[in-house]
């Protein structure tokens, strides 16, 4: 079979998906999801930590490895050439996902925090000098947090906090007093994933902007929730994980703009980022391959081309109404029917999540009984642990929502919860 | 001087036995909670960052010393299964002679399945527990001699 003659019906594609969505339809796409823990049909409320895979993603992943796997950019073969042509696929979806307007403009990570690495390294450390200002806002992952303290330490540069309200928003008066000449970057989630809040990023970027500072998105929470257009949004860098979107782990996305990609310090040095190398000096290639350096994850980042086709499928609106939907059912069921229960995290816009506590039980306890009704929610601090120091907690319970969990679902934790409440008291 | 009424086998045999008589898991849930209710107080003075133990998603805070020749265990936990699990293991381990406890291997744990129930996070957070009563009992010995 030669790459002309792989016919489009081969490999799932964008438009095979695309139907109207029905959360009881779309979950019989999880193989997974239909499945009993401890005897109880599984409610899988972990999304934010990672997320199960469609059949397609399964299925195309498989048929790869058994048809035309090869290594890429590399070989003359007709193997190599397949492969090639799947991995750069993969990378114009990944730009048309995020309506990027090149697709190399989109380099292949591990996930977030390699991404985050990647720039905190390639610019950060790069760029940075004493008196230079870095700008993370309070509610940030660990993955958002570190890279940028040791960038600042490494180079001098100073560590500033958007501070939030007891919401769990962020105060845009603080930031906009924190913002001066001295601002060199501005790095923000586009949604918490401790609390579930979503930042106005645009005009976070906006502000920025204006100041001459370039900005960065961790969208890990964000990108499988709702429809991004980095073009709209004007972010520098973007970044989102695979595994969060339905696709493989080992695959993410750093989003950049050409300008900077190019005069950034490569990360990881080695074969196939290079345009010359003697012992005396190399040169390198352009982006992306300037940055994906050695063998990339080439199946995984294929897999990725398949979930987003299945997500673009399905429909990101559609998506983003149906899962806010679903957040406000679950927030008012579990404000109003589980005495005891406070959410941690009330902005006024939130996305895919509740963050909470009971009163009479540690998260832990709530974790580990509500597994034995079937139920697998997220405890302890989520890796944002500033998160749970200015809400004043150890710990939370997490719920996190993808589209293929239904209100039946929020209604099983309702009484899971119930159950835990019985069983400690 | 305190000694140990049974043997840590004897008493790991005993938690089988009870355990096993209760048949599905929110039976015995219910009975790691209840022990973890009867726990004696832990005292406030030791209530300190110094004594917390590392290794669990809850926090745990231990502290021992020894009367007579027998090592005895405070410990406590936000998390209520945690605090049964303690309660547990300190039926085990307290109020024995310090080479006893360095010897002894928390069996019951394993014969009950425990292992498959209780997700390897808390695992760890068991075994960090196990492992600072045997540093306990380590300190003790070396500070009697």
């Amino acid at each position: 079979m030669t790459v002309e003659a792989m016919t489009e019906t081969d490999y799932p594609t964008s438009e095979s998906f695309s139907r109207a969505f029905d959360p009881e339809v779309v979950r019989r796409d999880f193989p997974v999801l239909q499945q009993q823990v401890h005897g109880k049909p599984l409610v899988y409320l972990d999304n934010a930590a990672t997320t199960q895979k469609p059949q397609a993603v399964i299925e195309g992943i498989r048929k790869f490895y058994a048809e035309d796997y090869g290594t890429v950019r590399r070989g003359v073969y007709e193997l190599s050439a397949r492969s090639t042509r799947m991995y750069e696929d993969a990378r114009e979806k990944v730009a048309s996902f995020l309506n990027a307007p090149n697709s190399q403009e989109v380099i292949f990570v591990r996930g977030t925090t390699e991404a985050i690495n990647l720039v905190a390294f390639g610019y950060g450390r790069a760029f940075l000098k004493p008196g230079d200002e870095v700008i993370i806002s309070a509610i940030e992952h660990h993955a958002n947090i570190v890279p940028w303290q040791l960038a600042c330490e490494a180079t001098g540069a100073t560590l500033k906090v958007i501070p939030c309200d007891d919401r769990g928003a962020l105060i845009m008066a603080e930031y906009e007093k924190l913002l001066s000449s001295n601002t060199q970057l501005v790095a923000v989630n586009h949604v918490s994933n401790a609390l579930g809040t979503v930042n106005p990023v645009k005009e976070i970027i906006d502000k920025a902007h204006a100041v001459g500072a370039v900005v960065l998105i961790d969208g890990a929470q964000s990108a499988p929730h709702m429809p991004v257009d980095v073009q709209a949004l004007g972010c520098d860098f973007y970044t989102f994980s695979g595994h969060k979107i339905y696709a493989p782990t080992g695959i993410g996305v750093l989003y950049g703009k050409m300008d900077l990609l190019e005069k950034m310090a490569p990360f990881q040095s080695g074969g196939e980022m290079i345009e010359t190398v003697t012992f005396e000096k190399t040169t390198f290639a352009k982006p992306p391959n300037k940055y994906e350096g050695g063998t990339p994850a080439i199946a995984q980042a294929i897999g990725l081309g398949y979930a987003l086709d299945y997500v673009t499928g399905i429909g990101l609106d559609a998506i983003a109404a149906y899962e806010q939907e679903l957040l406000e059912y679950a927030t008012q069921r579990l404000l109003h029917d589980v005495p005891g229960l406070t959410i941690i995290g009330t902005a006024p816009e939130k996305a895919g999540l509740i963050s909470f506590t009971l009163a009479d039980a540690h998260p832990l306890d709530i974790g580990t009984l509500i597994d034995h009704e079937g139920i697998a929610i997220r405890t302890g601090h989520h890796c944002a642990q500033p998160v749970m120091k200015r809400f004043n907690v150890p710990a939370t319970a997490r719920a996190s929502f993808a589209f293929y969990n239904t209100k039946e679902e929020v209604d099983k934790l309702v009484a899971g919860l119930h159950k835990v409440i019985e069983m400690v008291s | 001087m305190m000694t140990a009424v049974k043997s840590p086998v004897d008493i790991q045999n005993d938690i089988v036995t009870e355990f096993q008589s209760l048949t599905d898991w929110d039976a015995r849930y219910k009975h790691i909670i209840g022990l973890g209710k009867q726990l004696p107080d832990f005292p406030e003075e030791h209530r300190t960052e110094q004594n917390q133990v590392k290794g669990c998603q809850s926090t745990v805070w231990m502290h021992a010393f020894l009367e007579g020749d027998a090592v005895v265990v405070q410990a406590d936990s936000d998390a209520m299964i945690v605090r049964g699990l303690i309660a547990l293991l300190l039926r085990v381990y307290a109020h024995q002679p310090p080479d006893v406890i360095l010897a002894t291997e928390p069996e019951f744990f394993h014969r009950l399945g425990m292992g498959d129930h209780i997700s390897m996070q808390r695992s760890n957070g068991l075994f960090a527990m196990i492992k600072q009563i045997k540093l306990y009992a380590m300190v003790l010995k070396m500070q009697a001699q």
